[in-house]
């Protein structure tokens, strides 16, 4: 602002610039490469992610505001990106299995899982309404490709579609959310939003009412909140398996970290309006989601039904503005993260190689004939369904605890209810599993090494979150200390 | 000198069973069977252990151990049994060895993953038996479901998706009322001058709550406690699961997890919430009261053993019920040796209405008749337990339902009379029962070449049959393991009556005195 150029902080910078590195390195590499050696992209970006993640624990104790005050590599900043590097390090794992068999071996499909990882990052680092929006378009974009990435499947190509309409429709809403924000405390950075607030300098209170409403339809239909989730089954089902699990796990969580920022360090002073709209999305979002997965019949779409359901528990939790709130939904993502990667790394090791088997049916058997991957699928159900011990109780733990603390224990109760239907349907892919008759299914195909260890972390994660939950809540609650400065 | 930790190696010595289980080649189902029933074997073995070292005059917890588990909310890893947890952590060991030993025949598909849920399951509810800590406490009750859930699911009747599913969201729902009830307790107890945030049964034992916090809160526990029991009117899920679940899976329903429904009110409803408690005696002793008459007599007309069993049941418990809510001694204590004794008489039933269907494939009384000529060992061990179940004085169910009415009769003598009809009709409908199964004509030619016991049959009754002649002849060591804990857990009730009752006069006492002082001053002055 003051003219002279900001001083750069090459430490903090390291994660994106390794991923943006190894992103475009991936590009420059793969025509080079003979088609029959493409399938060692995805483990260089691996190779990629992990030095990422290195680099934040390096400098996990260093808390610093870079670019004038647009970015942060504070606390909150830290425990959201090392959980999209671990959203996009599992990815990864499930795509080398995934695009060998459907002949998606092209290096831009690692490129570009790495550039909207990075607009991810960006997101949850962003201190600034114009940098938020940067990284959330970095990860659109590359998503709105890897949505229909299987060209020649015309399900993919309506995801692709729909994706970037109803995207862009969302990008409007967000940007003349901030408009409206920055013409009413003319400012677009966090903390001067936040400072103009206290000291009554708004020029316009309604305006600033109209652009966080914006704001809340832009995230909203991010993270795939009713009323706008319209989008998100087709566009779920429609995708790629593995990128599916991109979306649902990753993209959610940025969303709803860009959106906890925003409410938390800018827009404070406006708790009981946000709050008031919050509420209403959070019920509408969990019964919708709920009610509606139970009618699905085919994997991917009741997995998106019912990834809608958990972000409405997220928003529950977002309801309260409250330290623990905050806390609870740090640790809800990576609970979700983990369950929902892992059940889709069991949808693709389900999978055949002529023969995706979508449909819940295809599971009937399963449970026996292939236990451990029964056994995986069984724990991640049952886990979404929030049945102890596992990760997904745990965080309902949290998200309801952090709702009775701030007195919304009627949001509480309907949030409960809401798991009781929705342990409904996840129950049903383990009835089908262990108790419908099995087919006579000709053998399944050798799982590769990358897809077993990506089920076997996401199990031991989910289990281990479950059983002990005490260290990653602490460090959750001591990552959102940033946010309430 | 550090002390074992009995209680944790009791209830994870299943689980590493079960891991155990989990190396061994499926294919070799002898030495499943064989393992599972060692690790069971021994696990109540070592639970005799407590029994052995338990100190009959200290009322409190005993073997207490205690460990930070969810710092920053204060859960901690709490467990300890006193009087009234002890008995049913035994029962559950040994029921569940019994069970293991009785499914060796009966099942033969995916035997490993069967055997896996059973040990799951015990570690599960020797959870909820020894858990002090809230948190905990949930964590083992609804993570109990899950190998319950897949023993109905897989290895069920026909209609056992339909029981399964029903019987796992029917306490789920109960459930999750009970954990927005365990947080409010929490946050209602942190959130006071002075309070402290914390999920610890004896320290929220003693808080003072308001009545209108206690009713509520007691309405959310008591839901998920009366389904599991299951009370009229929430007892429909189990005819279904009882009906469709495997022999073991009965043994273990029936003995151990309704008991889990009643054991919470004693251990958390009764001291977390005396006021309510008193309040919604009424209600609950009528609900009681209407269960084991209408389980009696819906028993009467079922055309299925097991079904007869299932609803007798409703019956039984009730009666447990009316015991625990007369809050009394006697009622108390009858209450918790009834528990026992149904897990006994009614696992028994079970087992051997399973035998009969292992020979026969059929559980309706019409099909039988005349056995008593055929199979006089297994008509013999039927009997024993049919008079059990019916409160045959000499035998362990009079004990129990004697004490029961005692209680009763001492507070409200309609309880206790309308009581003592449900047992009248116990006898008719199980010894109508008795009659048409062993006595009159053999009908059916399928009869005639049944096949007495077997050894491993007889192995499997002949404990339970001693206890439940032990029990009915020399009920006092039993009844002294839970004295003490009982007694003091009706002081706390009681004096928090009393308490409640002066409440108003000490603190409107202190207001006149204090009106007096400053009046007398007033008068000095003038």
């Amino acid at each position: 602002m003051d003219g002279s150029l900001p001083q750069v902080s090459w430490g903090a910078l390291l994660p994106l610039l390794l991923i943006t590195g190894t992103g475009l390195l991936v590009l420059v590499l793969d025509p080079l490469m003979s088609p029959e050696r493409r399938d060692r992209l995805p483990v260089l970006s691996l190779g990629g992610v992990v030095c990422a993640a290195l680099a934040l624990v390096w400098r996990r104790d260093q808390s610093e505001i870079v670019f004038g005050g647009m970015l942060a590599a504070d606390g909150f900043a830290l425990f959201f990106n090392l959980l999209f590097l671990l959203v996009a390090g599992l990815t990864l794992l499930i795509s080398i299995a995934y695009i060998r068999r459907t002949g998606l071996e092209h290096g831009e499909y690692s490129a570009l899982l790495l550039f909207s990882t990075l607009g991810m990052m960006i997101m949850a680092s962003s201190l600034d309404l114009m940098t938020i929006f940067l990284g959330l378009e970095t990860l659109s974009i590359s998503l709105y490709i890897l949505a229909g990435f299987l060209r020649d499947q015309i399900r993919s190509n309506e995801a692709a579609l729909k994706y970037l309409l109803l995207g862009a429709f969302a990008s409007g809403f967000l940007l003349y959310g901030i408009a409206l924000v920055y013409g009413a405390t003319g400012s677009i950075n966090l903390t001067r939003v936040a400072r103009a607030l206290a000291l009554g300098q708004v020029h316009d209170p309604t305006l600033l009412t109209i652009g966080m409403g914006l704001l809340i339809v832009g995230f909203g239909f991010k993270v795939a909140a009713v009323p706008f989730h319209m989008w998100a089954p087709d566009v779920y089902e429609g995708a790629p398996t593995s990128v599916t699990a991109f979306m649902i796990a990753g993209t959610k969580a940025a969303a709803f970290a860009a959106l906890l920022r925003i409410l938390m360090t800018a827009l404070p002073a406006l708790q009981p309006d946000w709050s008031r709209v919050l509420w209403v999305l959070a019920v509408a979002t969990m019964t919708v989601g709920n009610v509606v997965a139970i009618a699905q019949t085919n994997i991917k779409r009741m997995l998106a039904y019912s990834s809608i359901a958990h972000a409405g528990y997220v928003l529950v939790a977002l309801v309260t503005g409250t330290k623990l709130g905050s806390g609870a939904i740090l640790f809800y993502l990576l609970a979700y993260a983990l369950m929902n990667l892992g059940a889709f790394a069991v949808v693709v090791a389900a999978a055949r190689h002529e023969d995706e088997r979508l449909t819940i049916d295809d599971y009937a058997g399963l449970g026996l004939t292939r236990p451990a991957l029964g056994a995986a699928m069984a724990v991640f159900m049952f886990s979404l369904a929030g049945v102890p011990p596992t990760a997904g109780f745990m965080g309902k733990l949290y998200v309801f605890s952090a709702a009775i603390q701030g007195n919304y224990l009627g949001l509480a109760i309907i949030g409960v209810a809401n798991s009781v239907i929705s342990a409904f349907y996840y129950l049903r892919i383990t009835v089908v599993m262990y108790m419908a008759p099995g087919q006579d299914a000709p053998p399944a195909d050798r799982l590769s090494p990358a897809l077993v260890a990506a089920i076997l972390i996401a199990a031991g994660g989910t289990l281990l979150l479950g059983l002990f939950p005490s260290g990653i809540l602490e460090v959750a609650l001591r990552s959102v200390a940033a946010l309430l400065g | 000198m550090s002390e074992l930790p009995i209680v944790s190696i009791v209830t994870f010595l299943p689980l590493v069973g079960a891991a155990l289980l989990l190396c061994v080649d499926r294919r070799r189902e002898a030495a499943i069977k064989h393992l599972a029933f060692g690790v069971s074997a021994v696990t109540f073995l070592v639970s005799l252990g407590l029994y052995g070292n338990f100190r009959l005059d200290v009322p409190g917890m005993q073997f207490s151990e205690r460990a930070l588990w969810i710092t920053w909310l204060g859960a901690e890893y709490h467990v300890g049994v006193d009087g009234i947890s002890l008995l049913l952590v035994l029962l559950t060991t040994f029921l569940t060895a019994v069970a293991i030993l009785s499914s060796y025949a009966a099942v033969t598909t995916a035997v490993k993953e069967y055997m896996v849920c059973m040990l799951l399951l015990e570690t599960g509810m020797l959870g909820v038996f020894v858990a002090l800590d809230l948190v905990l406490f949930y964590v083992f009750w609804e993570g109990m479901l899950i190998p319950m859930y897949f023993l109905i699911g897989i290895w069920g009747g026909p209609r056992r998706i339909y029981a399964t599913i029903k019987f796992f969201l029917y306490t789920m729902a109960g459930g999750v009322l009970m954990l927005v009830g365990i947080i409010a307790l929490y946050f209602l107890s942190g959130g006071r001058p002075g309070g402290e945030y914390t999920f610890d049964l004896l320290k929220l034992s003693a808080l003072d709550l308001p009545f209108q916090a206690q009713a509520w809160l007691f309405l959310a526990f008591a839901v998920a406690f009366a389904i599991k029991v299951p009370m009229f009117p929430f007892h429909t899920w189990l005819p279904d699961a009882h009906v469709e679940a495997p022999t073991a899976g009965s043994v273990i329903l029936a003995g151990v997890l309704l008991k889990m429904g009643t054991y919470g009110f004693l251990r958390f409803a009764l001291p977390l919430f005396p006021d309510a408690t008193r309040y919604f005696t009424p209600l609950v002793s009528w609900l009681a009261i209407v269960g084991i008459l209408y389980g009696a007599l819906v028993s009467m007309v079922q055309p299925d053993l097991k079904k007869l069993v299932a609803y007798s049941s409703v019956s039984h418990l009730g009666f447990v019920m009316l015991g625990i809510f007369a809050l009394t001694v006697q009622g108390v204590e009858g209450a918790i040796l009834q528990m026992i004794n149904h897990g006994l008489s009614t696992g028994a039933l079970f087992l051997l209405v399973g035998m009969l269907y292992e020979r026969r494939h059929t559980r309706m009384i019409q099909d039988f008749g005349g056995l008593a000529r055929i199979v006089p060992i297994f008509t013999a061990a039927f009997l024993i337990v049919t008079l059990s179940s019916i409160g045959l004085p000499g035998l362990n169910g009079f004990v129990g339902e004697f004490l029961i009415l005692v209680g009763t009769f001492r507070v409200n003598v309609l309880y206790a009379a309308l009581a003592t009809a449900g047992i009248i009709l116990a006898a008719v409908y199980m010894l109508w029962m008795f009659q048409r199964v062993m006595f009159g004509p053999v009908t059916q030619d399928a009869n005639r070449g049944l096949v007495d016991l077997t050894a491993r049959e007889m192995a499997v009754l002949a404990p339970v049959l001693a206890l439940i002649v032990l029990i009915g002849i020399y009920p006092q060591p039993f009844l002294r393991t839970t004295e003490a804990s009982v007694a003091q857990l009706l002081a706390r009730v009681q004096e928090r009556k009393e308490l409640r009752a002066e409440s108003h006069e000490p603190r409107a006492a202190n207001w006149t005195r204090h009106a007096n002082e400053t009046g007398g001053e007033g008068r000095d002055g003038r």
